[in-house]
């Protein structure tokens, strides 16, 4: 993770700000920072979602492709997480130097969509045991401003209910052989319902309270945290402990109930956001890169 | 249907450990987004190809920037490709010429740079996706401006060399319509940057 060099008062300023709830930028120890989200962003992909949280700065792009099912799962489709840290984040990612995140960060990805209810896969299904739709789900780290966690499920949330998968039909001829057949109009596709798909919560321990949406400051003081992965309906579906600390089972609870009710205002929030940009229609006009 | 479009982030970093005692060491890491492309792309850096950008960008920088000034220093370019529709190095070398100037880092000129290519008798600038794949002759140039002097050529597949003259005056002459158009952006940033400081 990028690093951020703290002197010893900074640490016990923060520290001691959050125990009164006051954290250095005047939120309290809930408050989420601005959050900008802006979907179909790049033209080359089935979908796509940037989104800002402060500093941290996530691409995300979906590229639906044809493929074969797995053999345990013939009726379905899947997804395949991959994140790059990009070395403009900072310096330590160049070369390989980001694998080591990239890989924990799309192995979490992993585990949160790792259920029956989170994405309808059967409705990727194209022929049983022989195509569906595989959908590629790419991260990309543009700039690294704490809360990765948090902004790269909602990016993908986003990115997600962007997508538009093209609208096929398998054609069988007498002998037995299979055409499939794309629809001739380009805006006749399937979108996916993202009703259930679950947004992460880290919950970062600063002192004796819990603080949600930690910059990289705040990161440095904390040695454990909780990411705890929500649906809108409040329903957990993944809960991870991360940081050298170690954390009571008592404080265990409360951040997870803390992380359920802020999933859930997450969750209504980037559903308002999401249908008031498609509603605007095509003709909305997009910052893209130039904001 | 929307234009096609080639977007680029870069970063200038200056000023680190490893180094040369006399001069500069620029380092260049290309890295094009898996989306980039019309066709999903594995791995975004560490293949041949953006190791061979990286190099590329990298000889282009310098012979531009004036490394003597910054000895026992390296300075890091990094670009990110985030949608590709042909024409990257050049959009690439645009790019990292207004950031290394953003971050203040000498240079001797400009440098711009654009593809060509010569499809049925007729030089063509600044190809785009479709028009590269279609497997004709491509010219990559970058051209420091004021001077005339070129800092990188290279061409791909096979081209008469009768031909050559007019693909390079083409993509010269598109090279340096962008120097015009990098002109008026900087200076307006620096008009817009002096208002704002109060001069």
């Amino acid at each position: 993770m990028a690093s951020v060099a703290l002197s010893e008062a900074e640490k016990v300023y923060i520290v001691h700000g959050v125990q009164e709830d006051l954290r250095v930028d005047g939120r309290g120890c809930e408050d989420y920072r601005c959050v900008d989200v802006e979907t179909d962003v790049v033209s080359n992909t089935s979908g796509s979602a940037r989104v800002k949280l402060g500093h941290t700065d996530i691409l995300v792009g979906v590229k639906a492709e044809m493929g074969t099912p797995k053999l345990e799962k013939p009726n379905e489709g899947y997804l395949e997480f991959f994140v790059d840290c990009s070395a403009n984040a900072t310096p330590e990612f160049e070369g390989r130097g980001g694998d080591d995140l990239g890989t924990e960060i799309a192995n979490t990805l992993y585990r949160i969509f790792n259920n029956k209810s989170s994405v309808d896969l059967k409705s990727l299904c194209i022929s049983p045991r022989e195509h569906c739709w595989i959908l590629y789900v790419d991260v990309l780290l543009l700039e690294c401003g704490g809360n990765l966690f948090d902004a790269i499920s909602i990016a993908v949330k986003a990115a997600l209910f962007n997508t538009r998968i093209p609208r096929v039909r398998v054609l069988e001829d007498e002998e037995g052989s299979k055409d499939i057949e794309l629809s001739d109009d380009p805006y006749d596709c399937i979108r996916l319902s993202v009703e259930n798909v679950p947004c992460i919560v880290t919950l970062c321990k600063i002192g004796y309270r819990h603080v949600v949406d930690a910059t990289l400051q705040e990161e440095a003081c904390s040695l454990a945290s909780l990411l705890v992965s929500v649906t809108s309906k409040g329903v957990v579906t993944c809960m991870r402990k991360v940081g050298k600390g170690s954390l009571d089972p008592e404080s265990i609870f409360e951040m997870m109930e803390t992380g359920k009710r802020m999933g859930k205002v997450l969750h209504t929030s980037l559903q308002n956001i999401l249908h008031k940009e498609e509603s605007l229609g095509p003709k909305r006009q997009k910052v893209g890169f130039l904001g | 249907m929307t234009p096609p479009q080639t977007h680029l982030i870069y970063v200038i970093r200056g000023s680190r450990a490893r180094a040369l005692p006399d001069r500069a060491l620029v380092n260049c890491q290309y890295s094009s987004a898996t989306f980039s492309t019309g066709e999903r792309k594995r791995r975004p850096h560490g293949d041949r190809k953006s190791c061979e950008m990286g190099l590329q960008l990298r000889q282009t920088f310098e012979a531009a920037i004036l490394t003597q000034l910054h000895p026992r220093s390296q300075i890091d370019i990094y670009v990110q490709v985030l949608q590709a529709d042909g024409g990257t190095y050049a959009a690439c070398v645009n790019a990292a010429t207004l950031a290394v100037m953003d971050a203040g880092i000498p240079m001797r000129d400009f440098v711009c740079a654009c593809s060509a290519g010569f499809v049925d008798g007729t030089a063509l600038a600044d190809l785009s996706h479709v028009e590269e794949a279609a497997g004709g002759p491509q010219l990559a140039l970058a051209l420091l401006p004021a001077s005339g002097q070129i800092a990188l050529l290279e061409m791909d597949a096979r081209l008469h060399e009768d031909h050559l003259e007019q693909v390079l005056e083409a993509a010269a002459r598109a090279a340096r319509d962008v120097h015009t158009l990098l002109d008026r952006v900087v200076r307006q940033h620096v008009h817009e940057a002096s208002i704002l400081l109060g001069d």
